[in-house]
């Protein structure tokens, strides 16, 4: 059997297509798990994309603690017998899923791109290196644990006649010795960098926040609206907030257009904006290794090239 | 407060190359170094020990030639390195499961500390992994902790939302980069670290399990092709150039 779990929605939803697909070819069923409160419209949701089975498991936790859901976890494989285990990779996902390993001594891969049987056995790829390659990699032995980032398959389209069962199940769980002090929302620019198909970015090139206009106004006028950074940006200046940080430990885009203003290239940062179909970069040094990975450079200083830019493509657009 | 940190070396992937004929990356000559985020639990556990006293110990599971990434994290103020050889098959659970052993050989510890992953293989999945295989509380992805005599505080940065959490020891800690700014040895202080000990563990010494779970079967290069058209002259010329070349593309509409 496969189980699949995620604390989103969505992401449960993508990993039922993938779940029912690989229960389908090992002729075995696919159960979407739920932990907390019982939640019968969730249930359904999940049945009509896919989920042959869903198992309720009640609990009284309040929080998410990667030690509870663990706990939990490892109840409901025992329970249900099941080999494979889809977690959804957000990082709550990938605490959880690598802690299940370690309880039960199994095998696991996180972030895994692509899924398939060779030989009967799961066998998955993630990138490795930065960007610079994907591992292929299988699993000897069950059970097998693995986490697929967002929007790596996309959800099955509802089947109202699809059925299945749903399951209820309390659970004691050993409590963790820790404890959730405070929740606190993030401040975000609400900005969607993933789902963008045109986004300028900028980097440490730029001298003060107030600069970072200059990168908005050729968003708007690119219609892209979208503005990306590096991780400096986010996560050093705090001059945006992190929703819009650009890379291997930040968000992973694939626009159709993707303009680097002031980005030096380093590998962390081309890992996450590879998979754009046209990469342009602005960069005063023309040794700079952006202009690797661009299709479209022009080497010389953003202050002066961007307002000129902005202006002409609206000249263009009309 | 006995801190153990998990060191691991890595290669620098901003030094790799790739191969223009099969577009797989060259691991052969690539230079090696500690995981930068490996340097930033080494500088927390510094800190705490400022404040608490105690012990730092670094394991790494790794070649010989880990040695010297070692020494620079007693130079930057561990007090002695437990150097495992990583046997020939290797994946996440060996790693983990060797990890594991070590920290219960070395008894004492009230914090485990590491990186909230490699820059190399980037899965994070060693630091809860191991939590889980020594059955105690994780903190993961911390970018500010507060260590108490008897409890830590610690910030945890989770993208959308930041979680605070308490735990009372031992507990396992993962940092981000971000958590500090790992400190440079000086002279004196990397003179000093070539008298603290270096302990090698074999694997066999720790454990006799060391079948991996799960195998790499083969590493497949991702090819990246690129125009490569860059304007260099009159600006604007360039920028005509440029808008010129994106309409062409279908991008401008
Ligand atoms: C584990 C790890 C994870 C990481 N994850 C990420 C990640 O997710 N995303 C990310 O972006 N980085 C990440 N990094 C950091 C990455 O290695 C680089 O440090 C970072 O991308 C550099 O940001 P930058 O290009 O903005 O700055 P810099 O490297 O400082 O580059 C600034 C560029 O601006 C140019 N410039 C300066 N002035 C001008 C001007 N007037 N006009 C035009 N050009 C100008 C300079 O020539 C230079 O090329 C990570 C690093 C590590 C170790
Ligand atoms: C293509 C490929 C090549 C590989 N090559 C090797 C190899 O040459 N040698 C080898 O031993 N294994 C190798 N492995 C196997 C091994 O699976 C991982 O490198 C290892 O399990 C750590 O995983 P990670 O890098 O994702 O660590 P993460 O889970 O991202 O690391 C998180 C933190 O755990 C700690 N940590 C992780 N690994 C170690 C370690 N070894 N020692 C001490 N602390 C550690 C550090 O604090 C680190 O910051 C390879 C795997 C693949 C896919």
């Amino acid at each position: 059997m496969v189980l699949v779990f995620s604390d989103n929605k969505n992401l449960s939803l993508e990993l039922l297509n993938k779940g029912s697909e690989l229960a389908k070819e090992l002729g075995k069923n696919v159960t979407a798990v739920i932990v907390g409160k019982s939640d019968d419209a969730l249930a359904k949701e999940y049945i009509s994309h896919g989920a042959d089975k869903v198992f309720i498991a009640e609990t009284d936790i309040d929080s998410f603690k990667a030690e509870e859901y663990a706990g939990i976890l490892e109840k409901v494989l025992k329970e249900t017998g099941a080999e494979i285990v889809l977690v959804g990779s957000n990082k709550n996902g990938k605490d959880l899923a690598s802690r299940l390993a370690g309880r039960l001594d199994a095998g696991c891969v996180i972030d895994c791109t692509n899924l398939y049987l060779k030989d009967k056995k799961l066998t998955v790829e993630r990138v490795v290196y930065s960007g610079n390659a994907i591992a292929v990699e299988q699993f000897n032995s069950k059970p097998n644990i693995v986490t697929i980032p967002s929007k790596v398959f996309d959800p099955l389209a509802k089947d109202d006649k699809h059925t299945g069962d749903i399951v209820k199940k309390k659970f004691d769980v050993e409590k963790s010795a820790s404890k959730v002090l405070k929740v606190q929302e993030m401040q975000t620019g609400d900005v969607n960098v993933e789902d963008a198909e045109i986004i300028v970015s900028c980097g440490r090139g730029f001298k003060s926040k107030d600069d970072i206009k200059l990168v908005s106004e050729l968003a708007e006028v690119l219609k892209g609206k979208t503005v990306g950074c590096s991780r400096p940006i986010a996560a050093d200046l705090k001059w945006l907030s992190e929703d819009h940080w650009i890379g291997l430990s930040g968000h992973k885009v694939k626009p159709k257009l993707y303009v680097a203003v002031g980005i030096s290239g380093q590998i962390q940062h081309i890992a996450g904006m590879r998979d754009s179909s046209i990469i342009v970069a602005i960069n005063k040094d023309p040794e700079a290794l952006i202009f690797k990975s661009a299709d479209y450079g022009i080497v010389g200083d953003l202050y002066e090239i961007l307002p000129k830019l902005t202006n002409m493509v609206k000249e263009k657009m009309g | 407060m006995n801190i153990i940190v998990c060191a691991k070396q890595v290669v620098d992937v901003s030094e790799m190359k790739v191969d223009p004929n099969t577009k797989k990356p060259i691991l052969q000559g690539v230079p090696q170094k500690i995981s930068d985020i490996d340097k930033n639990a080494i500088e927390e556990a510094i800190k705490i020990k400022d404040k608490h006293g105690g012990k730092i110990t670094v394991v790494t599971v790794g070649s010989s030639d880990a040695k010297e990434g070692i020494k620079e994290l007693l130079a930057m103020g561990a007090d002695e390195g437990v150097l495992i050889s990583s046997p020939d098959k290797c994946d996440y659970r060996v790693v983990s499961s060797l990890l594991a052993e070590a920290i219960k050989k070395i008894g004492e510890y009230d914090i485990v500390l590491c990186g909230e992953a490699s820059i190399d293989m980037f899965s994070g999945q060693v630091g809860p992994r191991l939590a889980g295989l020594l059955n105690m509380p994780q903190i993961t992805y911390a970018q500010n902790v507060n260590a108490e005599k008897d409890k830590t505080v610690a910030v945890r940065n989770m993208g959308d939302k930041s979680v605070t959490t308490e735990s009372s020891y031992p507990v396992l800690i993962t940092v981000t980069k971000e958590i500090n700014e790992p400190r440079l040895p000086s002279l004196m202080q990397i003179l000093g670290a070539a008298n603290k000990p270096i302990n090698e563990w074999s694997a066999d010494s720790l454990t006799k399990d060391l079948e991996p779970k799960v195998e790499t079967l083969e590493l497949k290069g991702i090819p990246m092709e690129r125009k490569n058209i860059v304007y260099k002259d009159d600006v604007d010329d360039s920028v005509k150039k440029l808008v010129d070349s994106l309409a062409k593309e279908g991008v401008l509409r």
